[in-house]
């Protein structure tokens, strides 16, 4: 997918406004009811409100990575094929940990 | 034409939003790189009651923790450098005197977070 200027700026603002509300639900539930037993944590992250949450934030958070750590790749990598490889990787790289977690998300469930 | 380019961020004269801007960028590579550990340790904790007991254990130690603070720093300073961007789209604080002011907001507060983050995990 090609995220160019206009879109990759509104991607980038997007997924920052659901990264933050989300860290910040994980953030006050885990200050107010503290997850002290595997059971209880376990319990949390499969309840299907939570596991929704959680998938949609990494989604999010894997685009915001996208765009972020292209613009970084984009203005310090300037050989065009070195640029290519590196970008390439970086989309592997991120598609495999989404991957890893959704693997993570489904298991909790079962 | 060959326009003559001098990047040493080390010794530009930096105004206060630039610094906020560049740690901007650094925190979130930090924060990218800890990506991989951090879906790590969910996918232990989340294995079984001895491997959530690990993970436990280790988030207890000092090393574990004072790692912590560095990514808590960053989330910090990324999260609210990212805020006062979204507020400056909308056009709150984007003249000079209150970007100087949110800015120097920014790099305080980032750092103030982590300080109350070691005082809580010490």
């Amino acid at each position: 997918m090609v995220v160019t200027g206009l879109r990759a700026w509104l991607v980038q603002r997007a997924s920052a406004v659901y990264l933050l509300c989300y860290i910040v639900f994980v953030l006050v539930h885990i200050l107010l009811d503290p997850p002290t037993s595997y059971r209880a944590w376990r319990e949390w992250a499969s309840h299907p409100g939570v596991g929704i949450a959680s998938a949609v934030f990494f989604a999010a958070l894997l685009a915001h990575m996208w765009v972020g750590l292209r613009d970084v790749i984009i203005d310090y990598v300037h050989p065009i094929a070195v640029r290519a490889t590196v970008l390439a990787l970086l989309a592997l790289g991120l598609t495999g940990i989404g991957a890893w977690v959704l693997r993570i998300l489904w298991l909790s469930i079962g | 034409m060959q326009r003559p380019v001098f990047f040493n961020l080390l010794q530009i004269q930096m105004p206060v939003g630039a610094l906020t801007s560049i740690t901007h960028r650094i925190t979130g590579v930090i924060l990218a790189l800890g990506i991989l550990p951090g879906v790590y340790f969910l996918d232990r904790s989340l294995q079984s009651p001895e491997a959530y007991t690990w993970v436990a254990g280790l988030a207890a130690t000092p090393w574990f923790r004072a790692t912590a603070i560095i990514f808590i720093w960053a989330l910090a300073h990324h999260a609210l450098a990212g805020i006062r961007h979204l507020l400056s789209d909308i056009d709150i604080g984007s003249l000079l005197p209150a970007a100087r002011r949110s800015a120097w907001i920014v790099n305080i507060s980032g750092v103030a977070v982590a300080l109350l983050a070691a005082v809580a995990l010490f």
